[in-house]
């Protein structure tokens, strides 16, 4: 089952403002977020291929289709641990000419923010985790932290 | 014909069509600039290329018109009726040459002085500076460079022009039949009827061939091919799917259509495959005239002879192949064939033969370069490898021929006793087997004394899609390529015992023949199956070959053999080294394709790179005595390094040496210096001492410390490694004072003290170069060259494009660019790119054929960082080879 959202960019001239809107998910309870355009689709649990001696954060491949999409978890990329019970969702995204999932505990609404504006992470934040964020929108239900999705993808 | 020229005529037929138009246009339109560069850049692509491929009677023509619109486009010269009519007639001159080019393969030699003289004479008439252009600083130094590099030419030229004999001409019409046949099989009777005569007139061919080379085929953009190819590979990876589903149920009414769709699928696989496919000839082509040049040079009697030229191949693989074969067809000439003289004495004929051989031998291509010459003496091979320590004295009257031949693939390895200007430097085999390894094909070598050589290669037809071997280890499935795997061995539970151990490493007695064993689980760092049933109970052993070694990788299921699309190894994955490829299998799931050679390193084959540091040590010690450091470790056992790679020795009190994390560091002149204890097999780490004697290494301002037990003795010894080690951190085994000593490899541990410090694998691929070019064939030309030595490439077709492109995606180290651009030129473009923050790093080189001093200033001014002339491949891949090197310092020291 798959949720297909949109082609990633060719949304981008149709009249809905997608630049506003962000595609939710948790980790940890953590209510993170990127933007809907880089999202290609999201997926419920997949066949992952483990992939020996890669890093611990790529948890394997799995085949989209016939196309080979390399499965990241966000949770050992965030550094937190990992689910006990691990059923994580897939969010789909490619980057350069290369698709990704990344691995979360589950996928929520796409959260429209028009008329918000996003501010800058806390100084406060871990290192890591401000490396890896772009930053937060406040939403009466929490704060939305914003992910810098290329950077994420990126620690070879 | 040979594919370079092919393209050459596509893209120039191309270009003169529009060209056409565009003339007329401007005879109504004399002011429209943009129309008489258009011109001007058609006529210059056609006179840079001519340059290149030594067509000097078209190149003369193209040069003259190109003058003439030239003195056009700087508004030197009046657009008039008259000059038109000038223009128009030389690019007829053109369509002539090129449509006798064509029919030919030969460049005709009409006489085109009259029209050429006249266009020059025109030009000239410009010469006089006008009034209205006084920005114009000096265009009569770029003329006189420009005749002066078209005489160069044209001398150069004429020779093999004025030595083509009518046989060649016969024979190189003959072999455009066969291009033209391949590319359009329905009209295949037609273009051969039409182009027979071709071999009697010229002349009349010229007329006759109404049916271009244009005509018949289309081009299509390579992307288009490719993607195609991808399309073909989810269809047959559904394809195999299916099959799997309906194996089991024969009565099912899908069985039929299945049956069905499996053969279109293979027909159609093999159809996209064969748009890719090039007869191997067009790698032979350059050979004869090669064969010839080189008999005149060493004065012998050569003859070459080439079957099976129509074999067909990948054209990826073709492009890898050309360099190889050229290389070992010189070898052959230089080194098999034997002087006149020495054959006549010998009995055999004057002449001696180089035989060129190709076929096919399932789904592989073979070539067979045979040579009846003098054979390689395998006395001489045996000794050169025993002074080099490749091969023990005391075994040498047991090893085989296969294995003492072998060695001439080893680098720095030639025994010709004269360095001949053709051969003999001791480079070369060793990259033909790295080349050929590298697509994935194997190299043999068989000779005999007196009567010959011959060197046999094995290449896949294609890299796209290969059969696989499908194995499980760790519970998780895994595939092999076909070509790699020598046998399969099953050993029952009780047969097991057969495996024998050598300090630890397992080996098996496969006929006779040690074959080393490695558990692919233990590789991969998976847990051990655990046998549920009798099949697990016993060994599977897949044997297979890396280079001239063979070595078992136990498994422990073997499944079957399917025919697999590969897939490239995703970004995050590329640095593993022991994966390939990626694939799906039928049943949908991904599995890795493994990389035979990465594992047989990672588990301590002879890897190239600890093999070429060895030889590197023994060829510098060849003769020289080297002062060796001598120290001692755990278990009163002697190391040794060389002196030289020593930087300092030390002694640290104990209490001095801190604990950082897990690593030992001790503050060392205001810095932190990593500890490492001797590590490896048998040795175990230091016992404390107080103080601890430490050796210092030190590589680009870092350095680390090796913690010993006592520091022994310096002396002066030969250093030849008499034993290569598959420990790490050992380069292997010396006699130095009489005793067997290991030598440590101090590559291993300052790599280890400071893991990012440099990348061990030099991943060109990493390295991503940007071309803009406007004419196709120099895109594909440059790309070809430059993919083929590893480098990422993407090219575009203008500046705009590539501005767009960057503007995206900045992630290139390299901009190649030609000068003469619509739009924005190439001067623009580099002052674009050395202006924009995230561009400005990389590494401009102007490409181009105008080559005069005043386009050199203009460039420098611009901030091109080199320039080159089109084309010499060698000085553009060292060019880019330097700067290469440089971003992997800079990488390295940010690290």
């Amino acid at each position: 089952m798959s949720i297909a959202i949109t082609d990633s960019g060719s949304g981008m001239e149709s009249q809905l403002d997608y630049s506003s809107q962000y595609v939710s998910f948790r980790v940890d309870d953590q209510l993170l977020g990127m933007p809907v355009n880089m999202v290609q689709e999201v997926l419920t649990e997949q066949v992952i291929s483990p992939t020996p001696l890669a890093r611990a954060e790529i948890k394997g491949l799995l085949n989209l289709r016939g196309q080979i999409v390399t499965a990241v978890s966000l949770r050992k990329r965030l550094g937190l641990p990992d689910l006990e019970d691990d059923r994580s969702m897939n969010v789909v995204t490619r980057v350069g000419e290369e698709s990704f999932s990344l691995l979360v505990d589950e996928v929520g609404d796409v959260i429209n923010v028009s008329g918000r504006s996003m501010e800058p992470v806390p100084r406060t934040l871990d290192p890591h985790w401000r490396s890896v964020t772009i930053g937060v929108f406040q939403l009466d239900e929490g704060l939305f932290v914003i992910l810098d999705v290329e950077t994420i993808l990126n620690f070879e | 014909m040979d594919d370079i020229l092919q393209e050459f005529l596509a893209e120039s037929w191309e270009n003169l069509g529009q060209l056409d138009s565009e003339i007329v246009e401007l005879e109504k339109d004399p002011q429209n600039a943009e129309l008489i560069a258009s011109i001007f850049r058609t006529i210059h692509t056609i006179k840079g290329t001519c340059g290149f491929l030594g067509l000097s009677n078209l190149g003369a023509v193209a040069h003259s018109a190109e003058n003439v619109l030239g003195k056009m486009r700087e508004r030197m010269l009046e657009v008039s009726p008259g000059a038109i009519s000038l223009v128009l007639e030389a690019i007829d001159r053109i369509k002539e040459l090129l449509q006798g080019l064509e029919a030919t393969g030969e460049e005709p030699k009409t006489d085109h002085s009259t029209l050429t003289l006249m266009l020059d004479e025109l030009a000239n008439l410009a010469t006089a500076p006008p009034a209205s252009t006084p920005q114009q600083s000096s265009p009569a130094p770029l003329v006189a460079d420009e005749t002066e590099e078209n005489t160069d030419v044209t001398q150069v030229d004429e020779e093999p022009v004025s030595e083509q004999s009518p046989k060649d001409v016969a024979k190189s019409a003959e072999s455009e039949e066969v291009v033209i046949a391949e590319a359009i099989p329905e009209v295949q009777a037609e273009p051969a009827d039409l182009l027979a005569p071709a071999a009697v007139s010229e002349e009349a061919a010229v007329r006759s061939s109404k049916v271009s080379v244009a005509d018949l085929s289309i081009r299509v953009n390579v992307n288009v091919v490719d993607s195609l190819m991808n399309l073909v590979g989810e269809l047959v990876l559904t394809r195999n799917q299916l099959l799997q589903l309906a194996r089991g149920d024969e009565e099912s009414k899908y069985a039929a259509p299945i049956t069905h769709l499996n053969r279109v699928t293979t027909d159609l696989q093999e159809g996209v495959m064969k748009t890719r496919m090039q007869p191997i000839g067009n790698a032979w082509n350059k050979l004869p005239r090669l064969v010839r040049d080189l008999s005149q040079v060493t004065n012998k009697h050569i003859e070459l002879v080439m079957t099976g030229a129509e074999t067909e191949l990948d054209r990826t693989v073709l492009d890898a192949i050309k360099d190889p074969l050229t290389h070992m067809v010189r070898n052959s000439a230089d080194h098999g064939i034997e002087t006149a003289d020495v054959r006549k004495a010998a009995g055999k004929s004057e002449s001696g033969t180089i035989h060129l051989n190709a076929y096919h031998e399932g789904g592989h291509v073979i070539i067979e370069i045979q040579d009846d010459g003098a054979g390689i003496s395998r006395e001489r091979v045996l000794k050169k490898a025993i002074s080099q320590g490749l091969i023990k004295e005391t075994d040498a009257p047991h090893v085989t021929d296969s294995h003492v031949f072998s060695m001439i693939f080893q680098a720095g390895f030639s025994t010709a006793e004269q360095v001949s200007s053709i051969s003999g430097r001791g480079v070369g085999m060793d990259v033909v087997r790295t080349q050929i390894e590298k697509i994935g094909g194997t190299v043999d070598l068989a000779s005999k004394m007196g009567k010959g050589t011959t060197v046999r290669i094995k290449i896949p037809l294609t890299l796209a899609i290969v059969s696989a071997l499908v194995l499980e280890s760790g519970s998780q499935p895994f595939a092999i390529p076909q070509l790699g795997v020598v046998e399969l061995v099953r050993l029952s539970a009780e047969d097991c015992k057969k495996i024998e151990t050598i300090h630890d490493k397992k080996v098996f007695r496969l006929r006779d023949r040690l074959l080393p064993l490695v558990h692919l689980n233990e590789v991969l760092q998976l847990e051990e199956d655990t046998p549920e049933d009798d099949d697990l109970q016993d060994t599977n052993i897949v044997v297979v070959q890396v280079g001239e070694d063979q070595f078992g990788l136990i498994v422990s299921r073997i499944f079957d053999t399917e025919e697999i699309v590969v897939k490239p190894v995703g970004r995050l994955l590329k640095n593993i080294g022991l994966y390939q490829g990626t694939t799906i299998l039928g049943d949908g799931r991904v599995v890795m394709i493994l990389d035979v050679g990465g594992i047989f390193n990672q588990c301590g084959g002879s890897s190239a790179h600890s093999q070429s540091v060895a030889e590197e040590t023994t060829a510098s010690s060849d003769r020289d005595t080297i002062s060796m450091l001598l120290f001692g470790v755990k278990d009163n056992v002697t190391m040794a390094v060389p002196l030289s790679l020593v930087a300092r020795l030390e002694e640290f009190p104990l209490e001095s040496i801190e604990l950082n994390g897990d690593r030992k560091v001790v503050q060392y002149r205001d810095n932190l210096l990593p500890l490492l204890s001797i590590e490896g097999a048998g040795y175990g780490g230091g016992e404390p001492v107080d103080p601890q004697p430490v050796i210092v290494f030190s590589e680009n301002n870092r350095s680390m410390g090796l913690m010993v037990n006592e520091i022994k003795d310096i002396i002066d010894e030969q250093l030849v490694i008499r034993m290569q080690s598959d420990r790490p951190g050992v380069l292997g085994t010396a006699i130095i004072g009489k005793n067997a000593i290991d030598v440590i490899d101090t590559q291993y541990y300052v790599t280890r003290s400071t893991p990012n410090w440099f990348e061990k694998v030099e991943d060109k691929k990493s390295f991503r170069v940007l071309i803009v070019d406007d004419s196709m064939f120099f895109r594909q030309l440059v790309t070809t060259a430059l993919e083929t030595e590893g480098y990422t490439v993407v090219a575009r077709d203008s500046c705009i494009s590539a501005v767009e492109l960057l503007e995206k995606d900045s992630r290139f180290h390299a901009v190649i660019t030609d000068l003469d651009l619509p739009m924005m030129d190439g001067f623009e473009f580099c002052e674009w790119l050395k202006s924009q923050e995230s561009t400005q790093e990389m590494n401009v080189i102007a490409l181009t054929s105008a080559s005069s001093s005043t386009d050199q200033a203009k460039a420098r001014d611009a901030g091109f960082d080199e320039f080159l002339v089109k084309f010499n491949s060698h000085e553009l891949i060292s060019c880019l080879d330097e700067s290469f090197a440089r971003s992997k310092y800079k990488t390295g020291v940010n690290a």
